[in-house]
């Protein structure tokens, strides 16, 4: 990025004043509501800045009159005892109420054709995507009228750019809340209750989600990508999530397979294509093929994953996976053979 | 007969009369008269100081949350103590803070400022204070053993219910909401009937102080909110403890009704904080402008419009969950509308402001802090009407930044403002104004430190109740500094704690109307004697004070050795009859024992309810056995 002349002329208080609003802000804009990547959050920062600017209007002038009230300075007593000066406070305060009236009014207004834009999103043509709330993760399935297509991952959504997706939100346990806010508000996740939310991404780009009800223990890292991409990558990547895992290719991975296979981790996870067929934690059949571990909270590293498969308790705790000791070659094999599920 | 007299009868009164009502009104000695006293004065004082001691524990829990959350991917408290804490923190301040700390002013206050000499029903009132220490001591002392609740203030089910919430954690908080919420109907209906029948003659409705007004109307939102969260916290229990499936969908039950239920509950229950404090701005803004408060019809009508419409605003909670959008439109619309009372309010406080001359000490300093920060709370809370922006802030730190923003300067920047205003009537003592300065000025730039850039922090997608996030969100600096700002909201508080007593030693002597306000609380000493007023005030005007009639008469003719107050009826304050306010007593305290021995038991067992119930009969025919002076202090009043 080049810096302009103009830029450089501004006076120095002005940048320490951007510098000090940069450092406060922070500059990440992967999970920010007013950095729309969707039709739906544009709408809704549209919104806001409309709103910020009617109450920030109102707080101010509110504000200016009380100090004004209180501070002008007074020549007599006789003034308060004027009785046109009640007369016109009366006239005043009437008025006062009336422009609140009619800004509630415009706001009100404001908020219904907000909510009538995001409810407008045509459907034709959408991509459902069915997701399951657990604590703490997200169950991902890409529906489709054959059994053997079904796509099952967890944590990572991937969507086509520019096409409308409905999303199916239902619970296995308490209540969630799907959020991803570059993109759309909240819905809840209840259990009893299916719940929808269509959406749709107009830039490509990986936007973090997160629960938004509170859930237990994990609430606070209990997070997920979606991954917006162009038509063809997403249908690259769909299909190479239909294909069932990998097979081992070495001796390594052979005996990493073993591992996995004659420990307690299949009881809970599915690799399909081998006799793992876990139901009650994320699917891994394509394990190495996503970017984050454990609901959006380490990279998806060899050594995060070994941290993570050693002492889970210390990295969530209160989360459902259970610590497991493996010797040192195992856990290498484990290890080898996990990376391998591309 | 009572009469109204002319007011040179006053001078027939002599030092015998004095001497009879003390000896009447007087509140018994040690540790046994202690535990039996029912005096609203007494009675009050303990409500305030208990409940200001919780704000300090809940406010220490707040600390104990910016601490962890100061930097990203701390460890200092781990998610299940955190979890615990942040509930504990939310229902410390809104059960066991908030609602006592204002009906606890309200039991002092109201019967000082209808003119009359005990607040009705003082042993309900004496029985509720003890049951919302126990309930208060109960839920801490389950944090202490690890096993305090961990599923929010709002507790929603699944989570909170029999197979997500394992152990008795939820049901301590169940059974706390049920120990404050009995404490509070009770304290409701004593100020209620203290309103309607206690009031001196003159006191029509459209004369009674505006911070009686808010207590009424407080009290009466109280009656019809509470029932709905004790029914739902009871419905809980007994999903936890007796296997019923209210709450579960697999057996037909709801998740949602829960939610339904609490909200009910929960949205009027910020009113109910609020419009007391409302009650004080009125008061500290009239006193301080030295003029009669402008538009008073107006102010009262907005209080009761208010409580109306806090009951048809809670689904604005839910906005998330699968209600319908006509609905939502309509719960949009009431939420807007609900702003528009407010607004009145403020227009007629700041009009009274303009038309007066105001004196700008500590207590109007609060009151102006109360504008800054209410008014910047109630835009935010007009914004989350919005239901589309709702939906993207909803459960983040931008509510949790709103809802500060109006509670805390909605209801405890007014309540710091009565507290320097009455502190004088309480305790005899002034505080000091420029420790005062201090306190105002500390807390009102920790404050908004802390709270402001929660706003942002929403905005940036920061869930509520997290206890932890990662450090590439770049949350952490306006973390930091809402951690540096509540550190300085502490230092404010401990100002004011350190200003409360050195002036209780130290303190200039409190002459009996101070400020010279206009209504009957400051008509007395400071602090009132036992029997409140030497003469029974009767009233012409609304801030009888400024009105200096020397020909105002008072009431007499009501027995010296009996203690006999003059009912007066509803609207106009006319006198209607003599009655007799109870005594001391130890029932109220054996009751309040055996009901929380039934209320903890049955955390446990279904058969505390049965058992327990026993000793509650025992107690309560205690108390309503008539003694030999009950019987005595009848026949005379019948000759």
């Amino acid at each position: 990025m080049t810096v302009g002349r103009r830029q450089l002329a501004k006076p120095r208080s002005s940048v320490v004043i951007a510098a000090t609003a940069l450092w406060l802000s922070g500059c990440q804009g992967m999970q920010s509501a007013l950095d729309a990547a969707g039709p739906q959050a544009a709408r809704i920062s549209d919104l806001w800045w409309v709103m910020l600017a009617v109450c920030a209007a109102v707080f101010v002038l509110v504000l200016g009159v009380l100090l004004y009230a209180v501070f002008r300075s007074r020549r007599s007593d006789r003034e308060v005892a004027d009785p046109h000066a009640e007369r016109r406070m009366t006239m005043a305060v009437g008025g006062a109420v009336a422009v609140t009236v009619v800004i509630l009014f415009v706001l009100l207004i404001a908020s219904v054709f907000a909510g009538r834009g995001l409810s407008s999103l045509s459907t034709g043509g959408a991509l459902t995507i069915e997701v399951t709330g657990h604590q703490w993760w997200w169950e991902i399935r890409y529906a489709d009228p054959l059994p053997s297509q079904h796509v099952v991952t967890a944590n990572e959504i991937h969507i086509p750019v520019g096409r409308p997706v409905v999303l199916k939100l239902a619970s296995q346990d308490v209540i969630h809340s799907f959020w991803v806010p570059n993109l759309h508000g909240k819905r809840d996740l209840i259990p009893g209750h299916l719940t929808t939310l269509s959406l749709q991404a107009d830039r490509p780009g990986v936007y973090r989600g997160q629960c938004a009800e509170f859930c237990g223990y994990q609430h606070a890292l209990m997070a997920f990508m979606i991954v917006a991409e162009p038509a063809d990558a997403f249908s690259a990547w769909l299909d190479q999530q239909r294909r069932p895992a990998a097979q081992p290719v070495d001796d390594m991975q052979r005996r990493g397979q073993e591992v996995f296979l004659s420990s307690p981790c299949m009881m809970c996870h599915t690799i399909r294509g081998t006799p793992a067929g876990g139901k009650v934690a994320p699917d891994l059949t394509h394990l190495a093929s996503r970017r984050m571990l454990a609901a959006g909270t380490l990279p998806n590293t060899p050594g995060a994953l070994a941290g993570w498969i050693i002492d889970p308790q210390n990295l969530k705790p209160g989360n459902k996976m259970p610590a497991h000791h493996f010797d040192p070659a195992e856990l290498q094999a484990l290890l080898a053979y996990l990376v391998s599920l591309k | 007969m009572a009469q109204v007299g002319e007011a040179g009868v006053a001078v027939a009164f002599d030092d015998s009369d004095r001497q009879a009502l003390e000896q009447t009104w007087r509140s018994p000695t040690g540790l046994w008269g202690w535990l039996s006293n029912a005096d609203h004065r007494a009675i009050g004082k303990r409500i305030i100081a208990t409940a200001f001691l919780f704000f300090l524990l809940g406010g220490t829990l707040a600390l104990l949350m910016r601490a962890q959350l100061a930097r990203p991917e701390s460890r200092f408290l781990g998610p299940d103590l955190y979890n615990q804490i942040f509930t504990i923190h939310g229902t410390t301040m809104m059960f066991l803070f908030a609602v006592p700390i204002m009906q606890g002013l309200g039991v002092y206050l109201v019967p000082l400022m209808v003119g009359t000499r005990n607040i009705a029903f003082a042993r309900l009132v004496a029985f509720s204070y003890y049951l919302f220490l126990f309930g208060g001591i109960m839920l801490y002392v389950a944090f202490l053993l690890n096993i305090g609740p961990d599923v929010g203030w709002f507790s929603y089910v699944p989570l909170a219910g029999p197979e997500y919430g394992p152990g008795k954690r939820a049901d301590f908080w169940a059974q706390l909401i049920t120990f404050t919420e009995l404490s509070s109907l009770s304290i409701a209906v004593a100020l209620i009937v203290t309103i309607f029948h206690l009031r001196a003659p003159g006191m029509s409705l459209n004369r009674i102080p505006l911070f009686v007004w808010s207590i009424l109307v407080m009290s009466m939102m109280v009656i019809f909110a509470m029932p709905s969260v004790m029914l739902a916290s009871t419905m809980l229990i007994m999903d936890r403890l007796v296997g019923t499936h209210f709450f579960n969908p697999a057996e037909g039950g709801d998740a949602l009704l829960w939610q339904h239920l609490f909200w009910f509950f929960g949205h009027p229950e910020v009113y109910i904080i609020f419009i007391p404090a409302l009650g004080i701005v009125s008061s500290v803004i009239a006193t301080f402008s030295r003029r009669q408060i402008f538009g008073y019809t107006a102010i009262v009508l907005s209080l009761v419009s208010t409580a109306f419409m806090g009951f048809g605003l809670w689904v604005h909670h839910m906005f998330a969950t699968d209600v319908p959008q006509l609905g939502q439109s309509f719960f949009t619309a009431a939420s807007m509308m609900i702003a528009i009372p407010s607004g009145v309010q403020i227009f007629c406080w700041i009009a009274t402001l303009w038309g007066g001359r105001p004196r700008l000490q500590t207590p109007l300093l609060f009151v102006l802090g109360f504008f800054f920060v209410f008014v910047l709370g109630g835009l935010t809370g007009v914004m989350l009407a919005a239901v589309p922006f709702d939906l993207q802030v909803h459960d983040t730190f931008f509510v949790v930044a709103h809802f500060h923003y109006v509670l805390i300067g909605g209801a405890v920047f007014p309540l710091f403002g009565g507290l320097y205003y009455w502190c004088p009537k309480i305790t005899g003592r002034m505080l000091s104004e420029r420790v005062g300065r201090w306190n105002f000025w500390l807390l009102f730039v920790g404050f908004n430190l802390t709270f402001f850039p929660m706003h942002q922090l929403g905005l940036e997608g920061m869930p509520r109740r997290v206890y932890t996030y990662l450090a590439e969100m770049g949350w952490d600096r306006l973390n930091l500094l809402a951690s540096l700002g509540a550190a300085l909201i502490a230092l404010g508080v401990v100002v004011f704690i350190g200003n409360v007593l050195w002036s209780y030693r130290h303190g200039a002597i409190a002459v009996g109307n101070p400020w010279q306000a206009g209504t009957l609380e400051w008509a007395t000493n400071s602090p009132p004697p036992p029997y409140n007023f030497l003469h029974m005030p009767t009233i012409s005007g609304r801030e009888p004070l400024w009105e200096c009639n020397a020909e105002q008469p008072i009431v007499t003719g009501l027995r010296h050795n009996i203690r006999e107050v003059l009912v007066t009826n509803v609207l106009d304050a006319e006198p209607d009859h003599r009655t007799r306010l109870p005594g001391p007593s130890i029932w109220p305290f054996f009751t309040a024992l055996a009901v929380s021995g039934l209320f903890v038991g049955s955390i446990f067992t279904p058969w505390a309810v049965p058992v327990g119930s026993i000793p509650i009969t025992g107690a309560l025919i205690g108390w309503l056995w008539p003694s030999e002076k009950d019987h005595q202090d009848q026949l005379a009043m019948e000759e």
